[in-house]
């Protein structure tokens, strides 16, 4: 397992070398640059500050130049937050979107699984359409419609919890909650989807003969077996939920990564868009790998 | 069957409850927030994240913000805008006009205790124009002597016209008269600042924990993309009259976000109001709503350098005629914005704002002229004039857009087309002027003087979109500069924005407002047209029957 771990690490570094070259074209072929504003800057002002960020180099150069500083760890200074360098950003934005993420995945998959086995349990009762409508509501309602609700019920009206920011843990409820919704909802559907197939096997017909209890049935032998498509869902999922939460970040005021990555692109801040690019590359590298290896933990038949 | 007529029940019964859940008042008077020692604390929401918080590299409105409140120059604003009295306590102007001489209070402290002294100014005005420093704002400081050459990189900053004489006096030389330029001294790009941070911790010097700062608060905490705190600064001179203890400047972004923190009681202040919500909060929240005007104007640009526009004064003028501006603030825009029919916006000091001539024609008669020049210009219904607006991705510009170009069909026959494009874009597009004809813009003044908004179309300033270059226009202003005579100088900047308005390079749609919620425990506000706020000004009304020392 360790072999094919490091094989794998071995493996994302071209992989990484593309995306971080890719980026760096498509940044630098975006018209306008980051000096553009309403103001015209004074022509020494801006040779300095061209200077000081080694715009005047030859592109191929900064392009080296970059190589070079993120071979060793320096992610180089933003152009839009002239007082901080990028990788001050990103360790100040991370652990706020990594909070948001994890609580969300930890919430959607210990509600979205105990609904989805309750629904095939109860596969074509009552039960088992309430938990599908209230699934099939969380996929069809955007997060940027829900959001603004809860905050109006529960923040503005109720006065319950807070509506926005990051300075307690209340702040993060109507973030995660939010942010959960949709998996709770796919996951719920998948983990029905699996156990409905899984409870109509042989072996669980032999457990159920051998007189095993209901509990013990579920839990121990249909739901390990029934939890493969919800790992492999998993993982992708995570890494969205971690890197594609601009849009909670921004209703709730969260300072997370998402929010460093819009406006970083849209002001031309091209060290601050590459630097999360790129960061943003090699966790989603990791959480895959992290997911493969937990398929051969829960399934043994796979062998690495 | 009776499972269904439970749900559906339930169903409709949270549905209910939800619904009148959310008709429920919001009680928004309870009182400010107050910490466990006691100490009052305003929260503030300030538009977008300020970049830094160096004030000689600051551009926006947030970052200058809290720099009014970190920071204070030789010369402060009263609430109502009137200059006051800064670190400076008294000065003297030279009868030509062209030196400054200020004595510095001699109680002003860092917030370290240290001395603020005449050097301070020196090192600072220098840093400000220094081309190393990076200032996008050091050519306001030109009126300064030598601070042009400096900042073009021909002299050194060591030359620049500023001067300490002795400790707590400093004489400061300009190039000509300005009349605006004790206002020019409460602007971020001339405050001081503290050297020894500065050196010793190069761009850092703006972390809490490096800064040092002369104003009524000191910094004491900066989450980027959250907030910033700032703590009263117990060295300021004048700190026995600051009655808010702490101020916490929240970037929010979307105005919407902000005035839902705002309703749940999270921010005492607003940087803005959502242009959606101004009817809701007219009706809700009328005791709340601050409405002023503000020194800035939005109007549409036209590129003189290319067809149609570019020798054809008919078309422009038209173009402008056919704009029904009353209609398009009243009915479209309804934010108490103020039609415009001039370029510089009403309440500048030393100044009448010009109009077009036509500003107060009926309107049958303004679209009858449209007409006839629209002809005069060589279109007709059968051969209409083509054109494109560009403006930067928003959906208030777009509609504005839409409104505009639909006025322009009806009373001319005009075929316009919207092209909306990202920011930095339609900037680079309307600065090569090769693509736009059309472009959307505005123009915030950086000080209370007209010369700020007549200086953009003059035929030298980089960022004369419209490519104006009118040889008269230009004189004037020129003439305006080194004019001594207070009215004199009045007289020629007034004659420059009445050729402007004759020459139509662009066409003025309205002056801004500022629009902010404001708690009603909150006192010591009063509006002006800079839009400038000190927190030491500010002071909360407790609820009854509570003491200061009572936690929250």
């Amino acid at each position: 397992m360790l072999t094919y771990s490091l094989r794998r690490a071995g493996a994302a570094v071209p992989t990484l070398f593309i995306l971080v070259t890719l980026a760096f074209i498509l940044i630098r072929l975006a018209p306008g640059g980051p000096f553009d504003t309403e103001r015209q800057l004074p022509a020494a002002v801006e040779a300095n500050l061209e200077q000081k960020y080694h715009l005047q180099e030859p592109l191929f150069q900064q392009y080296t130049d970059y190589l070079w500083g993120i071979a060793h760890g320096d992610f180089g200074p933003s152009f839009q937050y002239p007082d901080v360098t990028v990788t001050q950003l990103i360790c100040a934005g991370f652990p706020v979107s990594f909070k948001l993420g994890a609580s969300a995945m930890l919430l959607a998959l210990t509600t979205g699984i105990t609904l989805g086995v309750i629904a095939a349990v109860r596969q074509n009762r009552v039960t088992d359409y309430g938990v599908m409508m209230l699934a099939m509501l969380g996929i069809s309602i955007p997060n940027f419609v829900l959001a603004p609700l809860l905050i109006l019920c529960l923040a503005v009206y109720l006065d319950w919890l807070p509506a926005g920011g990051a300075e307690n843990w209340q702040d993060y409820i109507l973030p995660v909650i939010t942010l959960a919704a949709v998996q709770i909802a796919y996951i719920a559907r998948l983990t029905r989807g699996a156990m409905i197939e899984v409870l109509r096997s042989s072996f669980i017909r032999t457990a159920r003969a051998k007189g095993l209890s209901m509990h013990i049935v579920l839990f121990r032998h249909a739901l390990p077996a029934a939890l493969a498509p919800v790992v492999s869902y998993v993982g992708p999922a995570t890494a969205g939920i971690i890197t594609g939460s601009v849009v909670v970040e921004a209703i709730f005021g969260l300072p997370g990564l998402g929010h460093h990555f819009v406006n970083g692109a849209l002001n031309r801040d091209y060290t601050l868009v590459l630097g999360i690019v790129l960061f943003y590359g090699m966790l989603v590298i990791l959480l895959n790998l992290i997911v493969d290896l937990l398929y051969a933990w829960l399934d043994p038949r796979i062998k690495y | 069957m009776a499972n269904y007529k439970w749900i559906i029940t339930l169903t409709v019964f949270a549905t209910t409850a939800l619904s009148m859940g959310c008709d429920l008042s919001t009680d928004t008077t309870n009182g400010p927030e107050i910490t466990a020692a006691g100490e009052i604390v305003i929260r503030k929401g300030n538009g977008t994240e300020p970049q830094t918080l160096d004030p000689h590299r600051a551009q926006g409105v947030p970052e200058a913000n809290i720099l009014r409140d970190l920071y204070e120059g030789l010369i402060s604003e009263a609430p109502s805008g009137k200059l006051v009295p800064g670190v400076a306590e008294r000065w003297e102007i030279s009868a030509d006009g062209k030196a400054y001489t200020f004595h510095l209070r001699g109680n002003a402290r860092w917030s370290n205790g240290a001395p603020v002294t005449a050097e301070d100014f020196v090192y600072s005005l220098r840093r400000s124009v220094d081309p190393i420093t990076g200032s996008s704002y050091a050519a306001i400081l030109s009126p300064i002597k030598n601070a042009s050459a400096i900042i073009r990189g021909q002299k050194a900053p060591e030359s620049l016209g500023v001067k300490a004489i002795g400790a707590h006096t400093i004489k400061i030389q300009l190039q000509a008269p300005t009349p605006y330029f004790l206002g020019l001294l409460t602007h971020t790009s001339t405050y001081p600042v503290y050297r020894p941070a500065v050196e010793k911790y190069g761009t850092t010097f703006t972390q809490p924990g490096n800064n040092v700062s002369n104003g009524a608060y000191r910094l004491t905490e900066w989450v980027i993309a959250s907030h910033v705190t700032l703590r009263r600064n117990p060295y300021y001179w004048n700190n026995i009259k600051t009655r808010i203890d702490i101020v916490k400047y929240y970037g929010i972004n979307d105005s919407e976000a902000e005035m839902r923190r705002y309703r749940a009681g999270e921010l005492d202040w607003t940087a803005s109001v959502p242009l959606g919500q101004l009817e809701w909060v007219q009706a809700h929240l009328p005791e709340e709503y601050r409405a002023a005007p503000y020194l800035g104007t939005y109007y549409y640009g036209l590129n003189l350098t290319r067809p149609p526009f570019k020798g054809n004064r008919a078309i422009r003028e038209a173009l402008s005629l056919a704009i029904d501006r009353k209609l398009l603030v009243e009915k479209v825009i309804r934010g108490g914005e103020i039609a415009a029919y001039g370029w510089v916006p009403p309440g500048v000091r030393n100044y009448t704002g010009q109009s077009f001539a036509y500003a107060d024609w009926p309107r049958r008669r303004q679209i009858q002229v449209a007409r006839r020049l629209y002809h005069q210009a060589g279109y007709s219904r059968s051969h209409p004039l083509s054109v494109e607006i560009r403006y930067n991705t928003s959906e208030d510009h777009q509609k504005i857009g839409t409104v505009i170009a639909s006025m322009w069909k009806a009373v001319l026959g005009v075929k316009t087309t919207l092209i909306n494009e990202e920011w930095k874009v339609f900037l680079q597009n309307v600065q090569a002027r090769r693509a736009t004809q059309v472009y959307r813009a505005s123009w915030i003044g950086d000080y209370n003087d007209a010369y700020t908004f007549a200086e953009l179309m003059h035929s030298r300033f980089g960022l004369n979109g419209a490519g104006y270059a009118n040889p008269v226009y230009d004189h004037l202003l020129d003439q305006a500069t080194t004019e001594v005579g207070k009215s004199q100088r009045r007289a020629l900047l007034e004659r420059a924005e009445r050729m402007l308005l004759r020459d139509h390079p662009l066409i003025p749609i309205y002056f801004y407002v500022s629009k902010h919620l404001l708690k009603p425990y909150i006192e010591g506000y009063q509006d002006n047209i800079m839009d400038h706020h000190y927190t030491k000004d500010l002071r909360v009304r407790l609820r009854t029957g509570r003491h200061n020392d009572t936690p929250d």
